[in-house]
């Protein structure tokens, strides 16, 4: 497998969000505004690179019926560094997302790739699936948390632009969580569909 | 690929006791790296509250008193500040309601000396953002519910609703009525310290 076919099937092909439908949980409950979306983004994206290389690392030393209970315990480690790290030294990004974080553990895109993919390819492989698997990850929450916070909040990255209006509060709330994560999952697969046929 | 260990009994243990018991080690050292940090935030989380909500003082000092509520006695925490002539000038408390619109409502309340409200900070809430979320600023100086200047003790802070002064949040009664009774409570603690000062 090469390295490129790996950023792209990260970034777009199987992108966790749009295309394998993985980690829905997070995605609906941090996506209120652009900010936390790319925040929550960012955490579960080094959480899954840090995953996948240790996992990687220990393929052959972990034998398959315990392989389960090892992996959570390599991605519990990494989502509580993170949370301690946050909550020492960026403590307002903690005081948004904090609820959220120990989510991590068991978003399903963490175990699935630590078991899809980094328990079985080399440790530079299992990198890079990571990281791009966690930018695809952060580029789709940050998408549905800018069209929801301008919807919703009529802001974009905390910049109000329709002034005194209220926004539409719908959008903030999980009803609307749903409906631009169910349109916008319409549009990227339309486009997806589009390009390929070409 | 490498060969895989045989999932035998001994296999197992080992590799699970091996995982823990690093993974453990490195916890305990980013936490040994963290906990000075996370002490400071928090401490200087509630000191900045603390100055938000009380009129200017020189210093202040913290207790805990004990308040009624519906759940029995709780212990409550209570800053009370000082001016340069050590007169109080007045408290703040860290106040709660269990029945906010999403569970446990927390606020630094300050009050003067007089036992007016002069100002509160929203701590925690887990109320619905854009409706009772915005409590943080509907009760301000400058909120269509202010609060500010009101006194607990003479005129008891209820919502409109329930025959009250206070405009609750559009859309937000519940969340309102949490947080008149977190005030409430808050000014119990006050009074009961005027009280045993006087004696």
């Amino acid at each position: 497998m090469k390295a490129s076919e790996i950023i792209k099937n990260g970034l777009i092909k199987e992108n966790p969000t749009w295309v394998l439908v993985l980690g829905m949980c997070p995605t609906l409950a941090t996506t209120t505004s652009a900010i936390n979306g790319l925040c929550m983004g960012l955490a579960t994206t080094f959480v899954l690179m840090m995953s996948n290389i240790v996992i990687s690392l220990l393929k052959s030393v972990v034998p398959d019926k315990v392989r389960i209970p090892c992996f959570i315990v390599v991605i519990a480690t990494f989502v509580t560094i993170v949370q301690m790290v946050m909550q020492g030294f960026i403590p307002d990004l903690y005081a948004s997302l904090g609820l959220f974080i120990p989510l991590i553990v068991v978003n399903c895109i963490v175990l699935g790739r630590a078991e899809a993919f980094a328990s079985k390819n080399n440790v530079w492989h299992s990198l890079l699936d990571g990281l791009f698997m966690g930018l695809g990850f952060t580029w789709a929450l940050t998408l549905l948390g800018i069209v929801r916070e301008a919807l919703g909040a009529g802001s974009f990255f905390g910049v109000n632009f329709i002034g005194g209006a209220d926004g539409m509060l719908l959008f903030i709330l999980a009803p609307g969580g749903f409906i631009c994560l169910g349109l916008l999952m319409a549009l990227i697969n339309h486009i997806r569909s589009k390009s390929k046929a070409k | 690929m490498a060969k895989k260990a045989e999932s035998t009994l001994i296999n197992m243990l080992l590799a699970l006791t091996l995982i823990a018991f690093v993974a453990s080690l490195a916890l305990a050292f980013v936490n040994k790296m963290t906990k000075g940090p996370i002490e400071e935030v928090n401490k200087k989380k509630v000191a900045e509250a603390v100055a938000k909500v009380l009129p200017k003082y020189e210093s202040y000092s913290v207790d805990t008193v004990t308040v009624k509520t519906d759940k029995g006695d709780m212990p409550m925490v209570r800053y009370t500040a000082v001016d340069a002539q050590g007169a109080m000038v007045g408290q703040a408390m860290e106040s709660w309601d269990d029945n906010g619109f999403g569970g446990k409502l927390t606020a630094m309340v300050g009050f003067d000396a007089e036992g007016n409200i002069s100002g509160y900070e929203i701590l925690g809430s887990s109320e619905t953002p854009g409706l009772g979320a915005k409590a943080d600023k509907w009760f301000q100086k400058d909120g269509k519910g202010n609060v500010i200047g009101k006194n607990p003790g003479t005129n008891p802070l209820m919502v409109k609703k329930d025959n009250g002064d206070v405009d609750a949040i559009t859309g937000s009664t519940i969340t309102s009525r949490a947080f008149c009774r977190l005030v409430t409570l808050a000014y119990s603690a006050f009074n009961n310290e005027k009280g045993e000062n006087e004696q």
